[in-house]
């Protein structure tokens, strides 16, 4: 007698949470008419967050690609969305463009850091990170160190125009989570897993190595791209040190790390720890960071599967399933 | 004669790279871990020097043998603690441990010294010269040089003629077969990492002593450091003081036409060394499937 075995990739939670997740998002959508403005800036800085660490998630936990670099393209969505503005097109309009600009540059760096692997890889993120900073700095039609303020803004009101920023973020947040999502799902996802347990076993078993490294890094450098522009959006000024700040780096290693790598779940909620004790530390100022950095250490050698890593194991949970389930067949 | 000067400024300057790169280059060529606290831990040797200095009222360079054991001391507990551990965990988490360690010492840094710039007391040796012809060569940078030369060769020397340099070798080489042959490997890693922290804490010194320090400067001087292991090529010590020295006169002859593009043209030499050579100048075809990524694969 046979077993009947089915393989599914859709259980009943994931349906179910699919379903409520649509409901989130419709309900993120209309907070500025029910809530209006006070609930909007908490709301963008933990959107903006999840946009940030689902997009690193993409590197590191799939892909292997430990960057520590993303600034680099964070600081050009900044400055091409201040280029755009200032010939004249709206900056709500120059988000696209803004985050394409930054993975067309991102794609003759991809061919020089993607050379080098693990920790060569990060530093060399990180050497690029400084050789954009500086010439921005460099540069007089951006501003040099002092930088610019962002033009085109000065017909909107304040409530539209913080609304529409927070609609652009949740866009954004949008569109990293569920094409991190769809992107993993289809066979650059088993691909990508493979390239980042061993490059050389991968290879050798028909992954085009080369090419998922190269679609990952671009990916990411145009989400980060985006959300530059968000940023430049937010603060109506850009400036080299803070748009270029290795801080981002850190917030998004930490908010990976904690949820849960090669998970999408886990950097969402990596994205809620990270909001909640900035919300509540951030006034300890440096210690603040110091508790970041030590949980991050601490939960690669103690929790290396992070909060949902541990979760989905013991609850047997998986809201938005990557890989199949094995059952018997009703 | 600007030129000239220029070049032998740099030559020295190079020598500090050196001397803080070569303990990166030494624990990623027999741990095969990259340091991303390696920086951070130089500019702790400079705070610890400080502390040090002003406590007891010397100059700095008196508190060396202090310093340096502690600093060897650090390195064992950190490799015990933390490196050994990561190193076990696969590849990613030694990246993302260094990386975490390095944000908690800037910010512990920040919050034991705040964040104003210091100095070290470098004695009657920070003010003293000598005429080279017509250079005029600062004691203090041609004794960071020397130092630094004196340190790669004391190490290449260990490597290549001590029964430890033979086991460090067979180490980096095969770490199964060490391990078959007897060798406690252990013992070897906490040695190196132990050496590559009290070296960067020695080039920690010379930095503070030269120039000033913060809490954050541990992140360019890791990027510096790590520019000279490349251009000089991964694995190589002579590699790293000559990648160090091709930083120190590319930094000092731009910055002698503009200040500006100084620290631009060292990341611009690196990307173009990662271009065109990107195991190095110096390197054998070995250290280069090392990094090597997906060369062949790609």
């Amino acid at each position: 007698m046979t077993a009947q075995v089915a393989v599914s990739r859709w259980s009943r939670t994931a349906s179910g949470f699919t379903g409520v997740s649509l409901l989130v998002v419709a309900f993120l959508a209309a907070v500025p008419y029910v809530f209006g403005g006070p609930a909007e800036q908490p709301l963008i800085t933990l959107l903006t967050f999840i946009a940030l660490a689902s997009m690193w998630n993409l590197l590191a936990g799939f892909s292997g690609l430990t960057s520590f670099g993303q600034q680099a393209y964070l600081g050009l969505g900044a400055y091409a969305l201040y280029l755009i503005a200032e010939h004249g097109i709206n900056p709500f309009a120059g988000i696209i463009p803004a985050a394409i600009a930054a993975a067309v540059i991102s794609l003759p760096v991809a061919g020089l850091v993607l050379r080098l692997s693990g920790g060569y890889f990060a530093v060399a993120t990180l050497v690029v990170a400084a050789v954009f900073q500086i010439a921005a700095t460099l540069s007089p039609s951006v501003g040099g160190t002092t930088g610019v303020s962002l033009p085109g803004l000065a017909g909107y009101s304040d409530v539209l125009r913080e609304a529409l920023i927070y609609w652009a973020t949740l866009a954004v947040a949008v569109v990293s989570v569920a094409g991190v999502y769809l992107l993993v799902r289809r066979t650059f996802g088993l691909d990508a897993r493979a390239v980042s347990s061993d490059q050389v076993a991968a290879a050798s078993a028909g992954v085009r190595v080369g090419r998922i490294r190269l679609l990952a890094y671009v990916v990411a450098a145009g989400l980060a791209g985006a959300v530059g522009a968000l940023i430049a959006l937010q603060t109506l000024y850009v400036e080299p040190t803070s748009v270029f700040s290795i801080q981002y780096s850190v917030d998004m290693l930490f908010m990976v790390l904690i949820g849960g790598v090669g998970t999408i779940e886990g950097p969402i909620l990596g994205a809620l720890v990270l909001f909640g004790l900035q919300e509540t530390l951030s006034a300890y100022g440096a210690w603040y960071l110091v508790i970041v950095g030590g949980l991050a250490v601490g939960v690669t050698l103690i929790a290396s599967r992070g909060i949902w890593g541990y979760a989905s194991e013991r609850l047997g949970w998986s809201f938005l399933p990557i890989g199949y389930q094995v059952g018997r067949e009703s | 004669m600007t030129w000239v000067n220029s070049v032998v400024q740099g030559m020295l300057l190079g020598g500090q790279y050196a001397l803080i790169a070569c303990g990166l280059s030494l624990a990623f060529g027999v741990m095969r871990i990259v340091n991303l606290a390696h920086g951070d831990l130089a500019v702790c040797g400079a705070y610890l020097g400080l502390v040090l200095s002003s406590a007891l009222g010397v100059p700095v360079w008196v508190t060396l043998p202090l310093l340096l054991p502690a600093a060897f001391a650090v390195g064992v507990a950190l490799q015990w603690l933390l490196f050994g551990r990561a190193l076990r965990r696969g590849v990613l988490a030694p990246v993302l441990v260094t990386f975490g360690l390095s944000v908690m010492i800037e910010n512990l840094l920040q919050v034991g010294a705040t964040s104003d710039p210091r100095g070290l007391n470098g004695g009657s040796l920070a003010l003293a010269s000598f005429h080279l012809g017509s250079l005029v060569v600062s004691w203090l940078f041609m004794t960071a040089f020397l130092t630094a030369c004196a340190v790669l060769t004391c190490l290449q020397l260990a490597l290549s003629r001590t029964s430890w340099g033979r086991k460090v070798r067979a180490t980096a080489d095969d770490l199964d077969t060490a391990r078959l042959v007897g060798i406690k490997v252990q013992p070897v890693f906490a040695s190196v990492a132990g050496v590559a922290v009290a070296t960067a804490a020695l080039a920690g010194v010379f930095i503070g002593t030269i120039g000033t320090f913060d809490p954050l400067a541990g992140t360019n001087t890791l990027i510096f450091a790590f520019e000279a292991v490349v251009i000089g090529g991964i694995g190589s010590l002579w590699g790293t003081l000559a990648g160090g020295l091709a930083l120190g006169v590319t930094q000092v002859v731009v910055g002698q036409i503009n200040q500006d593009y100084a620290v631009l043209a060292v990341h611009l030499l690196f990307l173009a060394v990662l271009t065109v050579r990107p195991g190095g100048l110096f390197t054998s075809s070995h250290a280069i499937r090392e990094i090597g990524a997906q060369g062949a694969a790609g």
